[in-house]
């Protein structure tokens, strides 16, 4: 089907789009990775000694594990020692509007169509914008704090917030977690921190903008949200990141703890640098999430739509504690040219009546693989728990792959499990029914792979979901109209 | 060397120390050969443990720790548990791996040769170098080393071209006494265009604490069609290792059905190479584990050419404190296009202590197919006994019903007629008490 092939090739040549490097001075740490840059780290952004305590413990620790390699991804070895730990822009000062952000940056942000004023305005999004580790502008703050809403860089948290920091830091991911966990610990540069007190709706979706800047500059960003009892909060978080030649590597961690009858919705959208049509460049994407719904009738619901990176290790998950708790996962992963996804989630049922569903779809062009890998684990006390899952794989072009590796461990014997998973690519059939219909075959795969994610598309915040077509667009150029 | 690994190192060489006394040395130099390479392939691997993926649900920990004996049985061969009413086969006995020639028809025609290996090798060396350690990879397993290094009988079926088997051939390997170990090695190869069953089966005649380590390579050519039951029936004490490595040529069938009644830890990897166009491929499975035993299915289906289907329909009821582990994969390359490859697995777990691990996998690397997995794990639907007892049926009775239309969807692929209506009867008594 010849006109078939021309779209996989339009598909497979199209350009990142949000590639570009924004000029600002930067405070840099000096490349390579000991204790004394995590000191370093640490005295930089003036923290407490039991944090840099911690700081210390996770490097030991970090230092002592090897890079896991089980992950059906292949890349060059990251030089750890050879990496920048900590680049801020300069100079930080304490900003009260727009005005003052450096117009550079400003201008950064109209190229992204994320405009500050705009989405201000607008859209009511309190924007917490993360560029190259350093807060620099928190809108809404004000607007939140009325609430009794915290919702600032995790840099400014540790400073007027450090007991609740101190409480749940690592409550979720522990530094001794995995080796990206570890790393992210010892060396985090900053990140967001949330939470929502007793009996709160958060008003608003809040949001944060990652954006990998500095050339050379591991990005290790921390985020911690604590939805406090009966509270509910909407997060949003979007990356998109400059074109660079080298691989950028990203060793995020997200930790979400839900109390009682709290529920926490966190999306994401991620739109990496996934390198050039040969692989080269693009970033390496080593992300630990976790979400803890430590309450009774807590509830956690992850929607991510991954179109981006070039190397992608990524599993929210939900540890289902709480009695009547529940973990929901929606995904959408794209892989074009040379990108490689490993992602999926882990369900770990322990508390009693707790329910859990997965909705993965895979979709992958090009040479790329894309792998899902989950594990569903319902305890011996989990009783009457119940799971969900389904992993699609849609196949486009011979080159590429798609995988599924789902774990399933059961030892209580009133849970309910189910698991399904099919592969295959958009049928001739499908297409030669629309082509009947009038419809030409752009749009036709367009209308197929549209419907194929929509589940997961669904899911998402309205004014993300704009967006996220528009990323599903910019990787499958061509077929998604 | 770490602590750790000095402890395994010591244990891996007193569990090989009790088979290199016994180790046999092959007068044909290829197959001596084999037999070297593999025992220079066990000095280097090592035992897995649960850090190894492919072993994580699985510690072989107990066995590697016993002390086995290798030896023919002592006592008068009993066939009587092991009969199976109606059936008529050509059988082959083995006692402990060692043949015994009384309770065995041997075969030599122009069509078949059904023999215990020993002789096979002697006469006719040159159809047996042609398959034997080709297909089982001993570099990387560590039980198919220790089978191909210190194996000493098993049973050999050639069906040369377009050969028709009129009756199913049994193969029963009985243990007797205790802390026996032996390594049965069996070859299979059904020529072209010909068509047979085999009924592989393991049974306990007494005695604790055995371990039983096959290995099994199965050649089906062009067009044939072959059949293969496995039958494990130990007693609850003995532990088995299976390894069943099949390759398919072009416009065959191939169907396997793994049947898991009895044994303490009961691991079976079978492996389905497809090599050829046009081939279909049916393992199916079932297992029913009580007590504390621990039954692992790993399969492996390997799409190696394009317009070739395979089903896979594993199925398990996990009862008191034990555990079920299932890891199917389908592997499709980038060759294999118009693959049509299902999976399934089905679990019951009815106590509380009772787990399973299910990890069924999908590896694709080409795009024109369709594939599909799926896992469930759950109880008695309520809804039908409830229904089942409104038309009158007693809760028992209708419990019984339900297990049997569980299995019935594994057992009505076993087309030799009295060995269905037997392993019904064994389902029939294992949860005759439980329900």
């Amino acid at each position: 089907m010849a006109s078939e092939e021309e779209l996989l090739e339009e598909i497979t040549s199209s350009e990142y789009k949000y590639g570009f490097v924004t000029d600002i001075d930067s405070d840099k740490a000096p490349k390579g990775l000991n204790e004394d840059i995590v000191r370093l780290i640490s005295s930089k952004k003036n923290e407490p000694e039991w944090l840099l305590e911690y700081r210390l413990k996770a490097f030991r620790h970090w230092k002592s594990k090897v890079e896991p390699e089980w992950a059906h991804i292949q890349y060059p070895k990251v030089d750890y020692q050879d990496l920048i730990y900590y680049a801020a822009p300069k100079p930080k000062k304490t900003l009260d509007s727009l005005d003052e952000v450096d117009p550079e940056l400003l201008k950064t942000f109209e190229k992204l169509g994320i405009s500050l004023d705009e989405q201000k305005r607008l859209t009511g999004v309190a924007v917490d914008v993360v560029v190259d580790s350093v807060s620099v502008k928190t809108t809404f703050t004000e607007k939140l704090s009325e609430l009794g809403i915290i919702f600032m860089s995790f840099g400014e948290a540790v400073q007027e917030h450090p007991e609740l920091v101190r409480q749940h830091l690592g409550s979720v991911v522990p530094h001794t977690d995995n080796y990206f966990a570890a790393l992210n610990a010892a060396v985090f540069s900053d990140g967001s921190f949330c939470y929502i007190p007793k009996g709160v709706r958060c008003p608003m979706e809040l949001s944060t903008y990652f954006r990998i800047n500095e050339a050379n500059t591991g990005q290790f960003e921390r985020t911690l949200l604590v939805a406090d009892e009966g509270s509910y909060v909407s997060y949003l978080e979007g990356c998109t990141a400059p074109m660079r030649d080298e691989n950028q590597l990203h060793a995020a961690v997200v930790e979400l703890v839900a109390m009682k009858d709290a529920e926490i919705k966190y999306s994401t959208v991620q739109n990496w640098y996934p390198g050039d049509k040969e692989g080269k460049g693009g970033i390496y994407n080593f992300v630990t999430k976790r979400g803890l719904c430590a309450g009774s009738n807590s509830k956690i619901s992850w929607t991510q739509v991954e179109t981006g990176s070039a190397v992608t290790w990524k599993y929210p998950s939900c540890i289902l504690k709480g009695d009547n708790s529940v973990g929901e996962f929606y995904s959408v992963a794209v892989t074009n040219n040379f990108q490689q996804a490993d992602t999926g989630t882990k369900m770990v049922h322990i508390g009693r009546n707790t329910k859990s569903t997965i909705i993965s779809k895979g979709i992958s062009a090009g040479k790329s693989h894309n792998s899902y890998r989950g594990l569903v684990k319902v305890n011996r006390n989990a009783t009457n728990a119940r799971n969900f899952s389904q992993c699609d794989s849609l196949l486009m072009g011979d080159q590429c792959g798609a995988h599924t590796f789902p774990y399933i461990e059961v030892s209580n014997s009133s849970a309910k499990v189910e698991h399904e998973a099919t592969t295959s690519k958009i049928g001739e059939d499908q297409i030669f029914y629309c082509n009947q219909r009038g419809i030409d075959t752009e749009k036709a795969i367009s209308l197929i792979v549209n419907g194929y994610a929509k589940e997961v598309l669904n899911k998402l915040p309205m004014e993300f979901a704009v967006e996220a077509q528009k990323l599903l667009a910019i990787s499958l150029e061509g077929s998604v109209g | 060397m770490d602590t750790i690994t000095k402890a395994t190192q010591s244990q891996k060489e007193k569990f090989l120390s009790q088979f290199k006394e016994n180790c046999c040395i092959d007068t044909n130099r290829d197959l001596q050969n084999i037999r070297e390479a593999a025992q220079a392939a066990l000095e280097k691997l090592n035992f897995p443990t649960t850090r190894d993926e492919y072993w994580k649900y699985t510690r072989i920990a107990p066995i590697l720790r016993g002390t086995y004996h290798q030896m023919p049985g002592s006592e008068p061969v009993d066939l009587g548990p092991t009969l199976i009413e109606n059936m008529d086969s050509y059988d082959l006995v083995f006692v402990n791996g060692y043949f015994s020639p009384e309770h065995s028809s041997r075969l030599e025609s122009e069509s078949w040769l059904v023999l215990p290996l020993s002789e096979a090798r002697n006469n006719y060396p040159e159809l047996i170098t042609k398959h034997y350690g080709q297909y089982a990879d001993y570099e990387k397993h560590a039980f198919t080393a220790l089978n191909t290094a210190y194996c000493q009988e098993g049973a050999c079926i050639l069906l040369k071209d377009n050969a028709q088997l009129d009756k199913p051939v049994r193969i029963i390997n009985l243990t007797q006494g205790d802390a026996i170990a032996y390594h049965p090695r069996n070859l299979l190869v059904f020529g072209k265009g010909s068509k047979g069953a085999v009924l592989l089966s393991y049974e306990t005649g007494s005695g604790n604490h055995a371990f039983t380590n096959a290995v099994s390579e199965i050649v089906v050519q062009e067009n044939a069609h072959a059949e293969l039951f496995l039958m494990q029936h130990k007693s609850d004490t003995n532990s088995h290792i299976e390894t069943t490595q099949v390759f398919q040529e072009k416009n065959s069938q191939f169907q396997a059905t793994t049947i898991t009644l009895k044994g303490k830890i009961v691991r079976n990897n079978l492996n389905v190479v497809v090599d050829g166009e046009n081939c279909l491929t049916r393992i199916n499975g079932i297992y029913l584990t009580r007590g504390k035993q621990h039954v692992d299915n790993h399969t492996m289906i390997d799409h190696r050419q394009p317009h070739c289907e395979s089903h896979e329909l594993y199925k398990g009821i996990m009862n008191e404190s034990s555990t079920g582990v299932f890891n199917g994969k389908v592997f499709v390359r980038q060759y294999a296009q118009k693959t049509n490859a299902f999976q399934s697995n089905q679990n019951i777990l009815l106590t509380d202590q009772a787990t399973i691990n299910s990890k069924p996998e999908l590896e694709i690397y080409a795009d024109d197919v369709k594939c599909s997995h799926g896992s469930t794990t759950g109880q008695f639907d309520e809804e039908a006994v409830f229904y089942l007892r409104s038309r009158g049926i007693g809760e028992a009775s209708a419990r019984k019903l339900m297990i049997n239309a569980f299995a019935a969807d594994v057992l009505e692929y076993i087309s030799i007629e009295p060995l269905r209506d037997r392993i019904e009867a064994y389902i029939e008594e294992r949860y005759e008490t439980v329900l």
